[in-house]
């Protein structure tokens, strides 16, 4: 259960009817007409982009919850790419782009000129610091500079944008693309067709192993919900992880127009657990409202398209099904349903 | 004030005493006792408004540089060897984004096999990365070359290395003069950014560039290092007008006037060669040395006309392009094109190879007699390269190099095969 989400909108699925049932000060950053739109129109994400919409909510989120004195840091990838091919850029905030590995260091080093400048009295606001990349940008080649911003728990937010591989390069295989997936470099092909099983990480569980003060993971089906995860994390010192779960049309072969509902298939069969956690302990989870087998989340997407040809493979779908349930028991998906 | 100290701690205190905000680093010998000494200054509170971060490694290092330079704190790094390579894609990245962060690399040789001992292969390997590259050549000179390289870094808008020979200079304790705050404020001014983040004007900075501009945003950085090398000779007499001495400039002549030979130099190495070649003025040869202080951007037109009256020049290096011969003499003969000079490259000192004014004299008399081989690696033991050269034909699984050679010399005697 989200710890923001008061009211239900079984009725509609979104929050766009249900935003009007909420107080004033409870209802969506993107509800308000003063929003900040950090991305702003005409950069280049595919239609449909879910990373680019889950972005937008986040840094929205974040600019409301500092009153714009925000700094973000970006990895190479497609939001980086698409949102600032020169002379162009869609950022409505001092942003920064260095490498590709490097981004939770370069968040680290603007926090530290940060409180130098404030304890120096040459720096009014209150300035805060995003740090944002794609999962490869993440779990992969930014892993060892992400690991030490936590250990030092350096105050910086750290967003992660989960699309399952690497999307900018042409959607080759991350350590977060899902069994079985077809990816440029695991393709459909040999005994064990798509990316391998028991390979992998899952970086929200060793963002917690390092104890910081701050872990969630959200969907961009939730949207409402993560935003409250991101203006929580605004309101805590110290290193703060969000992964967000961004499908990614183009790389999982779905319509631009599922996007949010393979989101939500996600969250709902219990393929992506969604949490927060503090201090290394699992606070709440968003708990699933009618829980679906995971061939639903998987038919839809041509990146498993190998698991439904004339002979389904069953087996394979139901190791996908154990990993589901095995997300449910361990974070408690069905447990605190309310 | 006059002090006796070693030189990372002199270097510590000089970097000190330029306010730097931001200061990270990952420790790798022989750099350690420079970040040792400034972490311990920050710790204590006696040196101010600083941030020390100990990062996960050389890469890190160089990347919350990158952050906290853009976000307008004045940075300082250290590393050295392995550790400069570790971090490569970031120092290229620090140099494209136009950010004046100052890095101290405490010189050593690059493995493999690994070998903790001075030579310049590390920041020679960095030579088109697009930072300033200054080499002092004693302590004195490595503390002085950070406060100007500080002014250099911020009025250009590129990143400065200072270079200085590992363990030869960083451990070494020699009398330094350590200037007072109240000299370096005079001289050097708070860092103005040209860019930077900033939340009341939003910039996007590192966005991407395509074939339509990239071409024209690398020319800026090479024109920068162009006005940096009008700079240099200007921010060393600025120096001299504050501090009372002479330091930094790109080259330095030493009984260059009426020499027939010129030997060029970088590092601490031109103690030894202005020794070496004093004595040989005393026997009546006419011999001269230059060194190179300032190796990026290198000083085309000071070199040419330092070896203009010359008949021959003979460059020293501590480095090796392997497949060619030499690193500064390439750049050293693009300076004297057309001037019809003789030119040899003498690499000396890898891995922390002795130089000796012995070797160093008998060398230089060859070439003043124009008997030098054109690529001459000083004191090589031609034996034991010999004798694993002959073992390579001979023995398919001629086995790891590195043990051969040390066997050879009879330092591995255990296993004998
Ligand atoms: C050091 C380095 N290695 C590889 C690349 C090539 N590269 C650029 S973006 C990218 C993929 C990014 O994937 P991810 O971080 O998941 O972001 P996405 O594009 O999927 O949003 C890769 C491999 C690079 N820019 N730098
Ligand atoms: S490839 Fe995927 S992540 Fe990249 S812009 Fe297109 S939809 Fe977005
Ligand atoms: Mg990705």
């Amino acid at each position: 259960m989200s710890a923001q989400q008061t009211v239900k909108f079984y009725q509609t699925g979104t929050f766009t009817v249900g935003n009007r049932l909420l107080a004033p000060e409870e209802r969506s950053v993107q509800a308000n007409m003063q929003r900040t739109n950090s991305i702003n129109s005409g950069h280049r994400a595919c239609q449909g982009c879910g990373e680019a919409l889950g972005a937008r909510y986040a840094i929205d989120a974040a600019m409301n919850a500092t009153k714009r004195q925000l700094i973000a840091a970006n990895a190479t990838g497609c939001l980086e790419v698409f949102s600032t091919p020169y002379p162009e850029t869609s950022w409505q905030i001092p942003w920064i782009h260095s490498l590709f590995g490097n981004t939770a260091a370069v968040g680290t080093g603007i926090a530290a000129a940060i409180k130098v400048k404030r304890q120096k009295g040459e720096l009014r606001e209150d300035v805060r610091v995003v740090a944002q990349g794609g999962d490869g940008g993440t779990t992969d080649i930014g892993f060892g500079c992400l690991s030490g911003m936590f250990e030092r728990n350096d105050d910086v937010l750290y967003i992660c944008y989960d699309n399952g591989g690497y999307m900018n390069t042409g959607v080759q295989r991350s350590s977060a693309t899902p069994p079985a997936a077809r990816t440029a470099t695991t393709m459909p092909v040999g005994p064990e067709p798509g990316n391998p099983f028991g390979q992998g990480k899952f970086v929200p569980a060793i963002a917690m192993a390092h104890e910081i003060p701050y872990v969630a993971t959200a969907t961009v089906a939730d949207l409402r919900d993560l935003e409250a995860k991101v203006t929580k994390a605004m309101g805590i010192r110290g290193a703060r992880y969000i992964h967000i779960l961004v499908p990614c049309p183009l790389g999982w072969g779905t319509a631009s127009h599922d996007t949010i509902r393979m989101a939500r298939l996600a969250k709902e069969t219990g393929i992506f657990p969604v949490f927060e956690a503090e201090h290394g302990e699992i606070k709440s989870a968003l708990a699933i409202r009618r829980q679906l087998p995971v061939e639903d989340y998987l038919r839809p997407q041509k990146r498993y398209a190998h698991l439904f040809g004339k002979k389904p493979a069953v087996d394979t779908i139901a190791r996908i099904q154990a990993i589901a349930d095995k997300n449910i028991r361990r974070y408690g998906l069905l447990e605190n349903q309310h | 004030m006059l002090k006796q100290c070693e030189g990372s701690h002199a270097v510590a205190e000089a970097v000190a005493l330029c306010r730097p905000e931001v200061i990270c680093a990952y420790p790798i010998s022989p750099q350690t006792h420079i970040v040792e000494g400034i972490g311990e200054m920050v710790k204590s509170g006696e040196l101010k408004d600083c941030e020390f971060i100990n990062v996960e490694s050389e890469f890190a290092a160089m990347s919350v540089a990158i952050g906290s330079s853009a976000a307008g704190a004045r940075t300082y790094t250290a590393t050295a060897s392995q550790g400069l390579l570790y971090m490569v894609e970031a120092v290229y990245n620090a140099s494209g984004l136009g950010l004046p962060i100052v890095m101290t690399v405490a010189n050593r040789a690059i493995g493999a096999p690994i070998n903790i001992w001075n030579d310049h292969s590390d920041s020679l390997s960095q030579r088109d990365c697009g930072w300033i590259q200054l080499f002092a050549e004693t302590n004195q000179e490595a503390l002085d070359l950070h406060i100007q390289a500080f002014k250099l870094a911020e009025e250009v808008s590129l990143p400065v290395m200072v270079c200085m020979d590992g363990f030869i200079l960083t451990h070494a304790y020699e009398r330094v003069d350590m200037p007072t705050q109240e000299q370096v404020d005079a001289y050097l001014p708070a860092y103005e950014p040209r860019q930077v983040l900033d939340t009341a004007e939003p910039v996007s900075i590192g966005a991407m560039v395509g074939p339509e501009a990239f071409m024209e945003v690398r020319y800026l950085a090479h024109a920068r290092q162009m006005q940096a090398l009008e700079r240099i000779p200007q921010l060393a007499a600025e120096f001299k007008s504050v501090f009372g001495r002479e330091a930094g400039g790109l080259v330095r002549p030493y009984r260059c006037e009426d020499a027939e030979t010129i030997v060029i130099a970088m590092g601490s190495v031109l103690g030894t060669l202005k020794d070496t070649v004093d004595a040989m003025r005393d026997a009546g040869q006419k011999i001269g040395v230059l060194g190179i202080t300032s190796f990026r951007p290198f000083p085309l037109v000071a070199v040419a006309a330092a070896l203009k009256n010359c008949k021959r020049f003979v460059v020293l290096e501590k480095s090796l392009a392997v497949g060619i011969g030499g690193i500064v003499a390439t750049n050293v003969r693009m300076a004297v094109t057309g001037m019809g000079l003789k030119g040899y490259t003498v690499i000396a000192g890898l891995g922390g190879r002795a130089i000796t004014v012995k070797s160093l004299a008998g060398m230089l008399e060859k070439a003043g007699r124009d008997e030098l081989d054109l690529v001459t690696f000083l004191d090589l033991d031609w034996k034991a390269v010999n004798k694993q050269l002959e073992l390579e034909k001979t023995k398919r699984r001629s086995g790891p190099v590195a043990e051969a050679l040390l066997r050879h010399a009879g330092i591995v005697g255990a296993r004998n095969y």
